[in-house]
């Protein structure tokens, strides 16, 4: 039993063969997890809601596909934890707010159906900050997410929820939101692989919007093969999201080989090693760096010379659009109602009490910002700085494959260490809300250690170009080794 | 002094496509079941997104090719933020700075009445006030339900102009049968902007707003009234309040809704759920080989026809009764344009009539087989019996013609004998008699008595005094 309890420590490649082999069954991935949740979620509190019944059910029906040998593909069986920002039918959906704390989708995110059609087993809703705002997971309604490689510590955010469970081994792989690095951060703090796919590459039906135009949905995992599986699938047009583009996942050859880094072009921005870098954190990326070196990758120093102005312009679109996204929590259909003297006074009651400090200060900002008389000088402004963003990738794509930064300034900070400065909380994204303004895709994963905390890197590639970053990331990772371990 | 009102209108139409603007489901606001035809995204669930339905788009942008307008090749999407019940996403999605189409005109009696712009966007749900209660209810049957706005320029002056404006409107959009435009299920939506000043004066007026017009009348009426109103209080030398005033149909006036405080500000920005608009060319040519002829293009066709002019407007405005009066002209082609109008615009006619049957008929007539009298009995039994040809019917009728002058004088001659009292009667002046008298003779002879010949006999007659 002990034995089969371990199950959780696999991959979702590692799985996939003991159940085409018939070795292991879903239901003993999926026990294993769910045991493993009873265990740690109490001090990690990764998970807002387990369904265990749902899970124990559609893992029997991956086993009878099995059985009869027609499994489904790579995720038929697979364990996985769904970020609460995802709609999921009949299951509480709660964006860790209050406003929603009991309410229940009646339809699925697209994402969602796409992974149930697959075959995949949801376990749950994982934790995170309230609306997906926030670096740390501390402003869930649900109380805050903890780090497993320090418990005084903070897993990250927004996705804090997903990035722990995964490192905790509670649940294989989970899929995760990222608006200005929610993906990236957390999955940098919890030693895993995530990423943040191109703008449009995946739907974005059925996410509980944050800031629409940077909002995409992404896979996090214990490797960059399993982060490439669920991509591959969770990838492509929705007809229910206008702004998801045609594209097929195209897997590139030559798996796992650090002979693929030969020749690749590796663009360095030197923008990303300001920006308050810590020492420990520069260490441990410069290493990854001689590693690509050594492999025979050309290391190219490069400008993204309005990377500065990115979490400015960040933080004047995102909060316009979370004003306007976050406007029909009124109180009058689903959620939290509280009733008021008159109808005003029951919205102010209602998002008074619903909606935490940090969602009401980005609503707060946002009203501002799309105000007369301001629209102008700042959301105008901010889409005309946003271009010129882009223009800085676009050009560093003449000269190089990926670009390399770190991911976050400094490690894994303590719970509440930010929580009375929004400011300095807001520079956690200092590195990851660029690759959202661009619209390109992003992969953060491990590349070593620094007082017992993982340190991660951020791989970003062309739009639409996920593949090439997945073979260099396989290369990287093999070439890297293991590291940390429990 | 005097004083001059600047108009302007703001309509809004509910567009009759299959599914809703931005989701799939159904487009009947009048559905009797509240909360029926409603989705996640139209209820503004959590998570939705809205996709265009081309149709919409197709029809606005046809619609603004009938009036003349531009059309803007590249259109976006902008949220228009608001919290109301109605409402469920806190925003409605509409276009603000680059509507689909701007700058037209339409002729309306003669005058030319610009049109700012046209753009669309989705309708809201519907609240419902129960009597007694402190409560509202909502009804999101109607949300999502595309709907277009048209924006006029300032160039009307009357009630009269601005019920034209909005009569010649609702019969493009019927015409081109993309709204059925019902001012009373509110499926058409006229608001009005007015204003009076100083005859000649450059700058406008405190703008007064009127709203809840469900008729073409209480556009007219509404607007004449204000114009009186405001016009009393300038020459009172007092100040115009800006406000919202809505209409009183019994009373025959206006009152005032409500004061505009401030203004709203919408903190209009553009949808990133939805890609912009880029309408190419080929798109434009495609939309433009389907629109049918519009009301302006067939008053002047008709009229070139030589169909009088009050006659071409019914021809125009009642749709059917000119794709009627079409059918007939165009298979019989030597008739007369002009009175086939007259009795297509008189008589009541069953437009199942096959064209040509009722061309048949007008042939008799033109060719004086028989007369008016009797060719509006053919068509009475036409009218019952569609199927049948005119020349059968009057067949059947056994219908004598009369021989020449003498007959007709030999049975006005029995007619007054026989009816001595009338004859009295028309003496003393009765002019009633005299009708009688006419009808007798018209009774007598199956109605193949020319009228007017008979009645010129009879007052000859009795005037000469012969009572023989």
């Amino acid at each position: 039993m002990s034995e089969r309890e371990g199950l959780y420590k696999l991959t979702i490649l590692q799985a996939g063969e003991l159940l085409d082999r018939h070795e292991v069954a879903s239901v003993d991935l999926a026990n294993a997890c769910l045991n493993r949740i009873e265990k740690k979620n109490k001090e990690i509190n990764a998970f807002i809601t387990v369904d265990k019944e749902a899970a124990l059910e559609s893992a029997a029906a991956a086993d009878k596909r099995i059985k009869s040998g027609k499994r489904l593909g790579v995720l038929d069986g697979v364990p996985l934890g769904i970020k609460d920002v995802l709609s999921q039918k009949g299951v509480r959906t709660t964006a860790g707010s209050r406003i929603l704390e009991n309410y229940i989708s009646p339809f699925d995110a697209t994402v969602v159906s796409v992974l149930k059609k697959a075959g995949a087993v949801i376990l749950g809703k994982t934790n995170m900050d309230e609306f997906a705002m926030g670096s740390s997971t501390e402003s869930s309604y649900f109380g805050p997410t903890k780090n497993p490689w320090d418990l005084e510590r903070v897993p990250g955010g927004s996705s804090g929820g997903s990035a722990a469970a995964v490192a905790a081994d509670m649940c294989l792989g989970a899929l995760g939101s990222d608006t200005g690095g929610s993906i990236r951060q957390p999955a940098a703090y919890c030693g895993i692989v995530g990423l943040k796919p191109t703008y449009g590459a995946v739907s974005r039906y059925g996410l509980l919007a944050m800031a629409s135009s940077l909002d995409q949905v992404g896979p996090m995992t214990k490797d960059v093969a399993d982060a490439e599986i669920i991509f591959s699938i969770i990838s492509g047009k929705d007809s229910m999201d206008s702004t998801s583009s045609n594209y097929e996942y195209k897997k590139l050859d030559g798996d796992n080989l650090v002979e693929n880094l030969k020749g690749k072009k590796i663009g360095i921005p030197k923008e990303f090693f300001g920006l308050g870098l810590k020492d420990n954190v520069r260490k441990a990326v410069e290493n990854a760096i001689n590693d690509f070196k050594k492999a025979g990758a050309e290391i190219i120093d490069i400008s993204l010379p309005h990377t500065s102005y990115a979490l400015a312009t960040y933080y004047i679109i995102m909060p316009a659009e979370v004003s306007s996204n976050l406007a029909r929590f009124d109180g009058i259909r689903y959620g939290l109602s509280e009733e008021g003297r008159n109808l005003i006074d029951g919205y102010l009651e209602t998002r008074a009490k619903g909606f935490g400090n940090e969602v009401k200060r980005r609503i707060m900002l946002g009203t501002y910002v799309l105000s007369a008389g301001y629209y102008d000088a700042y959301y105008k402004k901010a889409q005309k700085v946003r271009t010129l963003v882009k223009a800085d990738y676009d050009r560093a794509w003449e000269k190089v494959d990926v670009l390399l930064t770190p991911v976050t300034p400094s490690l894994p900070f303590k719970i509440g260490e930010k929580t009375s400065d929004p400011l300095t909380m807001y520079l956690e994204d200092v590195m990851t809300v660029p690759i959202n303004i661009a619209g390109v895709p992003a992969l953060v994963m491990p590349c070593g250690m620094s007082n017992g905390l993982p340190v991660g890197l951020q791989l970003i590639g062309k739009s639409f170009e996920e593949n090439k970053i997945f073979q260099i990331a396989k290369g990287y990772e093999m070439l890297r080794g293991k590291i940390g371990g429990e | 002094m005097k004083y001059e009102a600047v108009i302007g209108l703001e309509i809004h139409a509910e567009l009759n496509t299959e599914s809703k603007m931005f989701c799939s489901s159904k487009n009947d606001p009048f559905h009797s079941e509240p909360n029926k035809n409603i989705c996640p995204v139209c209820m503004g669930l959590p998570g939705t997104l809205p996709v265009m339905n081309r149709k919409a788009l197709d029809w606005v942008i046809m619609s603004g090719l009938a009036m003349n307008c531009q059309i803007n090749k590249f259109s976006k999407w902008d949220r228009k933020n608001y919290y109301y019940p109605d409402l469920p996403k806190g925003y409605q999605i509409s276009q603000y700075d680059l509507p689909l189409a701007y700058k037209g005109f339409l002729e309306v009696g003669g005058k030319k009445i610009g049109i700012t712009r046209i753009h669309l966007e989705e309708d809201t749900g519907k609240l419902i006030h129960p009597k007694g209660e402190d409560y509202s209810l909502v009804d999101f049957n109607r949300s999502g339900v595309p709907l277009m706005e048209l924006v006029t320029e300032p160039d009307i002056t009357t009630g009269l102009q601005a019920a034209n404006f909005a009569q010649e409107l609702q019969l493009i959009l019927r015409t081109l049968g993309i709204s059925k435009t019902n001012m009373e299920k509110g499926e058409m939506r006229v608001e009005v902007n007015i204003s009076v000043r100083e005859m000649g004066a450059q700058s406008f007026g405190t703008k007064v707003e009127i709203k809840n017009l469900n008729s073409f009348m209480a556009v007219e009426k509404s607007v004449d009234f204000e114009i009186h109103r405001q016009t009393e209080i300038l020459q009172k030398g007092g100040k115009i309040v800006q406000e919202t005033r809505g209409w009183n149909e019994d009373k025959r006036l206006t009152f005032s809704q409500r004061a505009k405080e401030t203004a709203m500000d919408y903190r209009y920005f553009p949808e990133p759920d939805l890609p912009p608009v880029e309408i190419s060319q080929e798109w434009l040519s495609q939309i433009k080989s389907i629109i049918p002829e519009l009301p302006a293009e067939r008053r002047t066709r008709y009229k070139n026809m030589g169909v009088p002019a009050n006659y071409a407007e019914v021809l125009t405005s009642i749709g059917i009764s000119g794709d009627y009066f079409d059918k007939v002209v165009r298979i019989c082609k030597a008739l007369n344009a002009r009175s086939v109008a007259n009795w297509i615009v008189q008589e009541e006619v069953n437009f199942q009539i096959k064209p040509e049957f009722f061309g048949d008929l007008m042939q008799l007539i033109d060719d004086k087989k028989i007369n008016v009298t009797i060719g509006r009995e053919v068509l009475k039994r036409l009218n019952s019996s569609p199927e049948k040809s005119p020349i059968k019917i009057v067949e059947e009728m056994d219908i004598r013609t009369l021989n020449g002058a003498n007959e007709l004088i030999e049975i006005i001659d029995r007619i007054l004998k026989t009816n001595s009292q009338a004859v009295n009667d028309c003496k003393k002046g009765k002019d009633m008699a005299i009708g009688y008298l006419v009808g007798q003779v018209m009774k007598e002879t199956r109605g193949q008595a020319d009228s007017i010949k008979t009645r010129e006999i009879i007052v000859s007659k009795i005037a000469s005094g012969r009572d023989d």
